[in-house]
């Protein structure tokens, strides 16, 4: 699989991506510079790491959607490229169009910083095909800006085509109130367009997918990406 | 011309730091705050030919990048400079 992580002026995970995908997965990895434009044709997945791109200016992602490089992703994800937006990258891809909704501040205020559940609400999709019996995953979260907000009747057009990929839940896989780090509407921790190539996350499947550390939960998304190419 | 932007949110969002603020008042005996909605002002400096124009183009600027219309709103007024 040909793999591009794009870098952006704030960027912070994206070599914990590009060491995940070529030394651990072993796939051709090439960095993706915010400046220029770039031909993705012969690409097959490309991720926009997190961070603090622009400095969260304005609004965390707002100020990096409109670099040349996302002219690139946005024909990319039109053209049925997959696309993986990891917390800021999430953002970025909100602020692109490219995903319902949006992020605003945690309801505690704080910035979370902690191992969190997450269960996995739709197996079928590239993201998710190689999670097996597997429905509960554990991997990081950190960010201050990570509540998920979509009005109600599009909340519910999401679950109607199976678009909410995450739900926050505790250990068991049960979602509530106490389960949900942030404040987000529906405990949503990930989401994808409606044709499915495209998905964001607020958790960081690539500070858990490497055997030198703990947990490798993080690992499933990658490999559903990789089987799929 | 100046544009003098005010981006809020919108009616209904959870405004965490808004919501504080408001504690922090009626904790220091201002017993009559309701509501606090914190935002973003901001001021833009322009070379427009005429006000209509810097109205189009602010209104422009504030839908795609000063203002997130899925949660914010924004409102501006045009002040004549020297």
């Amino acid at each position: 699989m040909k793999c591009g992580i794009v870098v952006f002026p704030g960027s912070n995970c994206d070599h914990d991506c590009y060491h995940i995908l070529k030394h651990i997965l072993n796939q051709e990895t090439h960095w993706l510079w915010h400046k220029e434009e770039a031909n993705l044709e012969s690409f097959d997945l490309v991720v926009l790491p997190g961070g603090f791109s622009y400095g969260d200016y304005l609004r965390p992602g707002a100020i990096a959607r409109f670099s040349p490089i996302m002219n690139s992703i946005v024909r990319f994800a039109k053209g049925g490229g997959k696309v993986l937006g990891i917390c800021n990258g999430f953002q970025i891809l909100l602020e692109s169009d490219l995903l319902p909704g949006t992020l605003i501040q945690n309801q505690s205020r704080k910035f979370i910083c902690k191992n969190v559940s997450v269960r996995i609400e739709n197996p079928d999709t590239p993201f998710t095909r190689q999670c097996g019996e597997k429905r509960v995953l554990e991997i990081p979260i950190a960010h201050h800006q990570g509540s998920y907000y979509i009005d109600p009747f599009s909340l519910n057009q999401l679950e109607e085509n199976e678009q909410i990929l995450f739900r926050y839940c505790d250990t068991e896989g049960n979602v509530s109130a106490e389960s949900n780090p942030n404040g987000s509407v529906g405990s949503v921790a990930g989401v994808t367009n409606e044709q499915k190539n495209v998905m964001g996350l607020m958790p960081h499947p690539e500070r858990c997918a490497d055997p030198a550390l703990a947990g490798m939960d993080g690992q499933i998304i990658f490999k559903s990406l990789i089987s799929n190419s | 011309m100046l544009a003098q932007i005010h981006v809020t949110f919108k009616e209904g969002i959870l405004d965490p730091q808004g919501k504080t603020v408001h504690h922090a008042l009626n904790d220091l005996g201002y017993d009559e705050v309701l509501d606090v909605n914190i935002g973003k002002y901001l001021e833009i400096k322009l070379d427009s030919a005429s006000e209509e124009e810097a109205e189009i183009r602010v209104r422009e600027m504030c839908e795609r990048l000063l203002a997130n219309t899925v949660i914010e709103s924004f409102r501006f007024t045009l002040v004549p400079t020297e």
